[in-house]
């Protein structure tokens, strides 16, 4: 699904470049749940970034279900984050103004699916997680949990081939964060591709194989027996 | 623009963000509401130029002759020019179909005037007997002179309201009785009055035929006068005095061998070439009003511009998410730019409703001089509307530039 060679990435500082990521080979295959991990300013963000073609290689090749993924302007970007991509951040990044079911229909709005459909998937998705009953709300009546429940359903409704998830139990008491993972695994075992950062081992563990980032290169990659959140809900 | 979703994405946003839009609008709204109330008053500054000079039945024409400036065909300059008979009859017989009423004048200077044993200081002034209509004269006893008058050279006179008051009192009757100017009596058979109040009451009128014969005039004439007749609207008035005054200053200066460029040997003076440059004023005015109007649009452009800038920036964020799910640059662009227009013109609507409403109402109860009827014709109105469309795409442009060029990551960390 995920193919990276000889990955290189720097910042430019002003006169200093800052090489944050130096040489990464990494590929992941259909249906795994991925967990990264690091110290901090190790580059974790950095990658997940590119890999969401939110940000530009510097060197090296990205290839994405068999898309090389390269020299992208930002319509075709914005495209390709619309039909591969869901993202789910730590600090949720709902629209405030929307209702959650409005927020779940959005990247369907982008995708040109009609009015009616998007109500309807929206609600489907927003029952998946759990929270049909608060599909008129609006983000500030819900709960953290709640809120990255909400980003769940809507990385999820516009069916992405992989979901990117940076920290997000990032900003989650332990309880709630066991509840968005035990999300996060069921939708793994539909088959989801999901990728997730994370500084928590606890967490980590919940997936299927955790890659170490030091220094920009990888040190570690290993499969790991998962951990079952369910029955820490 | 006709994408429905779109319309519904803009519907949901404003709706959501009700006050900040309301803000929005109102610059705009006042801004053509200000545009639209100074159209409306220059199209009635205009209204009532145009009604001012129509009302004055002087559509009148008076001719001085002065002192020639420029030599020509071997004359020197500093000729004094002398109208004669033959200079005003000459001018009624080429111009007599488009010639209401006509007189020639002539002042009789350096004459004792007598009634009894009291002097009088009066102008006597040698005129014919359609000067009446010229002058806008009303009889308030007897008559004004008449042809025949003219004719028999009689020794009449028609005397002013003033006249009457200050030397007949108001016991004793002024017709029938008689002056004596130079010794030789002349019987008052009239008595004038003048709305232009007593200072032109203050004439006695005799026939020029009399005047010029008496007073040792020959067939000198100190000025001419003319009215024309009314005409169908203000511009044909306005075109067919210039023409005549035209026509007729062509045969004076011609008939007195003046230099066609030398304006001060024959003065022509026609208010109706007044009235033009009054109606060329107004043009001016009324481009200034345009001015005004148009700057103050922009600077309500400029309001909404700086308004949805704010919001951009406020939006910062949202964009961020949005660019994120997978809107492309030129779907920001259209959002932001679509509520602009959006707004600006809804809101400009409202301020061209909401003023043309207003000189509807007031504008024809206004009763100020030089003002009638303001009001804005549809013509200023469809203009005012595609201003408003261009004004709000304008106003979007930049914002809009700035949010499409919006980085996902740095704003997904904008707080
Ligand atoms: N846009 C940027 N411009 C300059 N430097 C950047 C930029 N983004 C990240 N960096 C730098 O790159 C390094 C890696 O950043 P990154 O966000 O990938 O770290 P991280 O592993 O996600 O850290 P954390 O766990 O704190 O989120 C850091 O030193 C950071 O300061
Ligand atoms: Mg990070």
């Amino acid at each position: 699904m995920i193919e990276i060679k000889n990955l290189h990435k720097s910042y430019q500082m002003g006169k200093n470049s800052l090489h944050v990521l130096k040489g990464i080979n990494f590929s992941v295959e259909e249906g795994e749940l991925v967990a990264i991990m690091g110290s901090s300013g190790s580059g974790k963000s950095t990658l997940l970034n590119i890999l969401g073609m939110l940000d530009e290689l510097d060197e090296g090749s990205y290839t994405l279900d068999g898309v090389p993924i390269k020299n992208l302007n930002e319509t075709k970007a914005a495209q390709y984050r619309n039909k591969f991509l869901g993202f789910i951040f730590q600090s949720f990044n709902l629209i405030n103004y929307k209702t959650a079911a409005e927020n779940v229909a959005l990247p369907l709005y982008y995708q040109r699916v009609g009015r009616k459909e998007r109500q309807e998937k929206a609600l489907k998705y927003l029952e998946q997680v759990g929270l049909k009953e608060w599909a008129t709300h609006l983000p500030s009546e819900l709960s953290g949990g709640q809120k990255q429940r909400v980003a769940i359903a809507r990385a999820m409704a516009a069916e992405p081939k992989v979901l990117l998830a940076d920290e997000p139990t990032g900003a989650l008491d332990s309880k709630t964060s066991y509840e968005v993972m035990d999300l996060i695994q069921k939708i793994n075992d539909e088959g989801n591709t999901i990728l997730l950062v994370t500084h928590e081992e606890d967490i980590a563990h919940m997936c299927k194989r955790i890659v170490h980032l030091k220094d920009g290169v990888i040190v570690e990659d290993k499969k790991v027996d998962q951990v079952r959140a369910e029955q820490y809900v | 623009m006709f994408d429905l979703e779109r319309w519904q994405e803009i519907f949901d946003t404003i709706r959501k963000n009700k006050l900040r839009t309301f803000l929005t609008g109102l610059s705009v709204a006042s801004g053509i509401f200000i545009l639209v109330i100074l159209l409306g008053f220059g199209q009635g500054m205009q209204n009532g130029i145009a009604n001012e000079f129509e009302e004055d039945a002087a559509t009148s024409v008076w001719v001085w002759p002065g002192v020639t400036t420029k030599e020509y065909k071997g004359l020197n300059p500093g000729r004094r020019i002398q109208l004669r008979n033959e200079n005003y009859e000459f001018s009624a017989n080429l111009l007599g179909d488009r010639i209401e009423n006509k007189s020639p004048r002539y002042f009789v200077r350096n004459v004792q005037v007598n009634y009894g044993k009291e002097s009088l200081a009066y102008g006597i002034q040698g005129v014919s007997s359609q000067f009446q209509f010229i002058e806008n004269e009303y009889i308030s006893k007897g008559r004004f002179l008449n042809y025949s008058d003219e004719r028999e050279k009689a020794k009449v006179a028609v005397i002013g309201n003033k006249i009457k008051r200050d030397i007949f009192k108001d016991t004793s009757e002024p017709v029938g009785q008689f002056i004596d100017i130079s010794g030789i009596p002349f019987k008052i058979i009239g008595v004038y009055g003048d709305v232009g109040g007593e200072r032109e009451e203050e004439r006695i009128f005799i026939p020029i035929s009399t005047a010029q014969q008496v007073f040792n005039g020959a067939d000198h004439i100190n000025n001419m006068a003319y009215t024309l007749p009314p005409a169908d609207d203000f511009e044909t008035a306005v075109a067919q005095s210039i023409q005549f005054t035209n026509e007729l200053r062509a045969y004076l200066l011609q008939a007195h061998t003046v230099a066609p460029d030398d304006t001060s040997a024959i003065q022509i003076w026609n208010p109706m070439e007044e009235a033009k440059r009054f109606y060329t004023l107004m043009s001016g005015i009324k481009f200034f009003f345009w001015f005004v109007g148009i700057c103050t649009i922009i600077a309500g452009v400029v309001g909404v511009s700086n308004i949805m800038l704010i919001v951009v920036k406020e939006r910062t964020r949202e964009i961020g998410i949005r660019k994120a799910l997978g809107a492309k640059p030129w779907s920001i662009v259209g959002m932001v730019l679509h509520e602009s227009i959006f707004v600006t013109a809804i809101a400009g609507f409202a301020g061209l409703i909401f003023s043309m409403g207003l000189l509807e109402l007031v504008g024809p109860h206004i009763e100020v001089d030089y003002i009638m009827n303001p009001s804005v014709d549809f013509n200023v109105a469809v203009t005012t509307v595609f201003v408003l469309i261009f004004a709000g795409a304008v106003a979007g442009f930049f914002p809009a530039w700035r949010a499409a060029r919006v980085h996902v990551i740095k704003a997904l960390k904008d707080e």
